[in-house]
């Protein structure tokens, strides 16, 4: 199904089931543990071998030599696999960094051997038994000591280094009002609780991966690339994944070695990886150095705004592009972004929940705070006076729906946010300094093609089969609500089934665009099952009625299962989409609230109430989405206060490779959240009328917290996270 | 993880005698730091000695009005006992401010005073470190060291203990009773337990090889305001930046443990003579000496700011 005119009245528009908070349809199953996760497939494989990853021990510089004659003869090991013995093996189109090194070593941790064993202590113990050593170089490990010499990355699509519109110089010169202040976000891991988990068994040339990944045809491309075999001889399967947040978009380590393990084993090997491993051999959120300056007329008009942004990544590597907010957010005549990318040799940076908004909106919506400030405007007024609901690059292109001022007017009338004393520093209770801060949100919406299968039986059940993926985001849910409420069924009469490179292919989960596309991508193939059913059971497709398990016309219906009576119903179809968004500019938009204590003696932050309000197009699922918001408010609240890989710029890695050192925020440090979304539907982004919503509720929540913080000291930290060691000096006296 | 053999051990002074009759031998109790530390290779011992079936799981009236805590009780177990709530409600609070629900269910008294640091580079074995592999140098020394010790540190090690407990029982006076492989026993105080690193940052307590620790006895209590503060960049699940642990007197005098900033528990008597004249002065005694790195200096105003907020607390 094309999609290349703005959506009109359709079967979803019934909301019968769709709009509806109906809890995940896959919630027993993982409450109680019968959901299968990559590394628990325990009736498919009954003795599989165990591999462990050996991770390199130096960040940049060459394996002098290997001595696995220890390993090898210890009890149970099978086979140990290193770049020496694996065979040749290519490189996928995703990942920058080999997955497995040597004897070149790119980064630290960068797998160098697995060793396979009968059992995973064994394997473990063995593993410690592999004798490298490293002939090791310097490295480039300092994003701000690489600023200088960063360059201009390659442009990509749309998204270009350089952007200019007017003359940004000349207007920030003579603005009468001006902000020019730097900005820094650190480098952060996804740290979900499932690590990255793979299971391989090969039979002849044909493998079978369970895993745990958010692109399941990404990635059975890039192991059919890795391995030399032609893609139909990969089968993946991923139905239910413990987390990714962007860390599982891509084929990495476990599943080549646990490939290449089963091979040499000759039997299926199953590696999961050590928790220590995970931060430094996967990709990471890299750090950024952002600087902005912002120029207004005294009525707090922006007539310039501009936004620059330093990163670092290995070679053919991306930069983060914290800009591209800023190229969209806020009206004015006089613009510029810039990307810088500097070359670094940590490992691999690449996309975390929100990439580029999420820390771009953590810089922008600070200086956003500080501009109103020194305009002396109210924050919310100040956003508001300088809103565009056209692209301010392209002023020709409004935008689809954006409720922007909306978001922030419904927040603060809910928030209470006219008792923030706008004064810095002013309120005090107890030992408490008490603030209130708020940031826009603001995200993206992507379009991609997404498709479906759709099975009726003759007993009226619906069966959709799409190799989306539910990262615990509610796509099983909200599928099965696509499809019942296409197909006039109850819930109970749709079984959805993810996650299967046999399926076809889905948008898959990232970029928030799960969600919209791969239910229209279900949509598609409803309104194709729609037409066979009408067909097979005489009605003209055009006026016949899908409602109560009924289909029917005028005085005439019909059980839905008889139209599978002698055999079953199948539908296939992709949702495309045409020109309507290079017409209209799609993104989703929302306002983060927050109000949190600063201890007046220790500086430490403690969140009191969070709310966002969001307008993201047709929520079709209230609950996932509100968890999804939460969610994604909670890891705000993490990046604001806590989160930073740290690294040791002497030997290029990260210090704090565990869960105790990498610090995410614990239920005691999340207080009340409010979520409101404002009706909305969005005509131009799908049949669904839906946007994405999980990483719009990412994006802004640091800032707000940041200028929160602000306003309960007066204290404006633009270093994140921020920890008290960065406000205690400035802090009044106890 | 290398392998082990294994032993459950009948009596005390067979434990103690095992460990030094076997090379490379350790004591298990709770597991709770052991066990991880074993899976990254970073313990290797070649033979454990369960001591669980002991006993020492008892929290006793001694005849001087204080409290002889078995070396086994459980943390949750001590932190709820009634008479620990209600006489040494510091050791209470202490313990409840550590770990989570689960990991004090398994550890252990005496588990809790050995266990080890948590310095990033003491988990990585890929990286140089005096108390793992003594001689091998430290790497946190000019790394990251925003959670390392500020005061009583070495050349060869800047590592903090990280026992929220420890500092409790520091304040306290407590005393740890042992028996040793001849199979006499001793009495340490708890101050003599903990060693600071100098050259040999591997030797963490004055133990011999084999002693085992059995008991641990608080003295007589001493009344005041008990008050555990520890400060963190989260609000649970997190070791100490800094933690303070102070006993305050109707009349301003008392006693002042602090943790997160030191190989051992730091207290120092001579700065508890300060308490009345306030936080800076005890502060400035405590102190004194310290070689915080550029990343942890904060501790020392953090340590200052959080005394004063725990006096002004305990004023009540």
């Amino acid at each position: 199904m094309k999609f290349d005119t703005p959506a009109t009245t359709n079967p979803i528009d019934q909301l019968k089931i769709i709009g509806h908070a109906t809890s995940r349809i896959d919630g027993p199953l993982k409450t109680t543990g019968r959901a299968t996760y990559a590394y628990e497939w325990h009736d498919v494989v009954s003795s599989p071998a165990y591999g462990y990853i050996v991770g390199a021990a130096i960040a940049k510089g060459r394996i002098a030599s290997m001595d696995l004659s220890r390993a090898k003869v210890a009890p149970g090991v099978i086979a140990i696999v290193t770049a020496e013995n694996a065979g040749k093996l290519g490189k996928g189109n995703y990942n920058t960094a080999k997955l497995l090194g040597g004897p070149e070593i790119d980064h630290y941790h960068q797998a160098v051997a697995v060793v396979v064993a009968e059992t995973f202590e064994q394997a473990r113990a063995a593993a410690q038994l592999v004798q490298v050593s490293y002939s090791a170089t310097t490295g480039a490990f300092d994003l701000s000591a690489g600023r200088d010499g960063a360059a201009k990355p390659r442009g990509r699509g749309d998204d270009q280094p350089d952007t200019s519109v007017g003359d940004f110089p000349g207007a920030f010169a003579a603005a009468p009002v001006q902000l020019d202040a730097t900005y820094t976000t650190p480098d952060q891991a996804h740290a979900m609780m499932e690590p990255h988990a793979s299971m391989v068994a090969w039979d002849d040339d044909k493998l079978t991966l369970w895993t745990s990944n958010q692109m399941i045809a990404w990635t059975t491309g890039d192991v059919a690339k890795t391995l030399g075999l032609p893609k139909d001889n990969v089968r993946l399967i991923s139905p239910f994944i413990g987390g990714g947040f962007g860390g599982k978009l891509f084929l990495r380590s476990d599943a080549i070695l646990a490939a290449l393990g089963a091979r040499a084993a000759n039997r299926p090997v199953k590696v999961a990886m050590q928790r220590p491993l995970m931060f430094n051999n996967t990709t990471h959120r890299p750090a950024t150095i952002q600087r902005i300056r912002i120029g207004a007329d005294r009525d707090g008009k922006i007539t310039a705004i501009g936004h620059e942004s330093w990163s670092g990544n290995l070679p053919e590597g991306r930069p983060e592009t914290a800009v591209q907010q800023t190229r969209l957010l806020y009206a004015g005549e006089n613009r510029m972004t810039a990307l810088r990318l500097a070359m670094l040799d940590l490992p691999e940076g690449n996309a975390m929940r929100a990439p580029g908004e999420a820390p771009g909106m953590m810089a922008l919506e600070i200086a956003m705070d500080e501009m109103a400030e020194r305009l002396n405007l109210d924050p919310v007024e100040f956003r508001a006076r300088n809103d565009t609901q056209v692209d301010p690059e392209h002023p020709s292109r409004p935008f689809s729906q954006r409720q922007l001022v909306a978001c922030m007017k419904t927040g603060a009338e809910r928030f209470g946010w006219s008792a923030r004393n706008a004064e810095p520093g002013k309120r005090r209770e107890g030992r408490w300094l008490v603030g209130m801060g708020m940031a826009a949100a603001f995200r993206n919406n992507l379009l991609m093609k997404s498709g479906a299968r759709v099975r009726l039986d003759r007993s009226g059940t619906v069966t959709v089969e799409t190799d989306m993926t539910d990262i615990g985001t509610g796509s099983y849910t909200i599928i099965a609500q696509t499809a019942a409420e296409m197909m006039g069924l109850p819930l109970e009469k749709v079984v959805v089934r993810l996650g299967d490179s046999s399926f076809p292919v889905s948008a898959g989960s990232g970029g928030q665009f799960g969600a919209n596309n791969s239910t229209s991508g279900v949509y598609a193939a409803c309104v194709k099952l729609r037409e066979a059913v009408a067909q097979k059971l005489g009605f003209n497709s055009a006026d016949v009625a899908f409602l109560d398990g009924q289909v029917s016309s005028g005085n005439r219906s019909v059980p839905l299962g008889q139209a599978a009576s002698d055999s079953e119903l199948m539908a296939e179809d992709s949702i495309e989409y045409g020109d309507l968004a290079k017409t209209h500019q799609q993104s989703t938009f929302g306002a983060h609230f927050v109000e949190l204590g600063v201890d007046v003696a220790t500086a430490e932050i403690r969140v009191r109430r969070m709310l966002a309000v969001c307008a993201a197009g047709r929520v079709l699922n209230p609950k996932t989405a509100r968890s999804q918001v939460i969610g994604a408010m909670t890891m705000g609240v993490g990046a604001a206060l806590m989160e930073e890989l740290a690294v040791d710029k002497r030997t290029g890695f990260f210090v704090n490779h565990d869960l105790a050192g990498y610090e995410v925020p614990v239920h005691a440090d999340i207080p009340h959240q409010d979520t409101i979304f404002l009706d909305e539907t969005d005509p131009m982004s799908s049949p669904m009328k839906a946007k994405g919503i999980g990483e719009l509720g990412l994006c802004g929540v640091a800032a707000a917290l940041a200028n929160a913080i602000y306003n309960a000291t007066g204290i404006r930290v633009r270093d994140y996270p921020i920890t008290l060691d960065k406000l205690l000096h400035r802090m009044p006296d106890t | 993880m290398k392998s082990f053999t294994y032993e459950k051990a009948n009596s005390p002074a067979a434990a103690a005698s095992a460990a030094v009759r076997t090379t490379n031998a350790k004591f298990i109790a709770g597991g709770t730091n052991l066990l991880d530390l074993m899976k990254l290779e970073i313990e290797t011992p070649a033979h454990l000695i369960d001591v669980n079936g002991l006993g020492f799981d008892k929290i006793e009236p001694t005849p001087e009005g204080g409290l002889c805590i078995g070396a086994l009780v459980r943390n949750t177990t001590l932190a709820a006992d009634e008479r620990v709530r209600r006489d040494y409600g510091l050791l209470s609070r202490a313990l409840l401010a550590g770990a989570s629900g689960q990991l004090r269910n398994k550890a252990t008294t005496a588990g809790n005073l050995l266990q080890r640091t948590r310095c990033p580079y003491f988990y990585d074995t890929n990286q140089p470190c005096n108390k793992r592999n003594p001689g091998s140098g430290c790497a946190a020394i000019g790394g990251v060291t925003r959670q390392h010790a500020v005061i009583g540190s070495s050349d060869a090690c800047i590592a903090t203990h990280p026992s929220d407990m420890a500092i409790a029982m520091r304040a306290l006076d407590a005393s740890v009773q042992t028996v040793r492989s001849d199979g006499t026993t001793r009495n340490i105080p708890i101050a003599d337990l903990h060693r600071l690193p100098g050259d040999t940052p591997h030797i963490e307590t004055t133990l011999a090889a084999g002693e085992l620790i059995t008991s641990v006895t608080l003295p007589k209590p001493v009344g005041g305001t008990h008050i555990y503060r520890k400060v963190r960049d989260r609000a649970s699940y997190a070791f100490a930046l800094v933690s303070v642990g102070a006993i305050v007197q109707r009349d301003g005098t008392g006693r002042v443990a602090v943790g997160g900033i030191a190989h051992k528990p730091w207290r120092v008597e001579a700065a508890e003579a300060e308490m009345q004249r306030g936080a800076k002065a005890v502060a400035s005694r405590l102190l004194d000496g310290a070689r915080p790195t550029r990343d942890n200096a904060f501790k020392l105003a953090l340590v200052e700011r959080t005394l004063a907020a725990v006096l002004t607390d305990a004023k009540g």
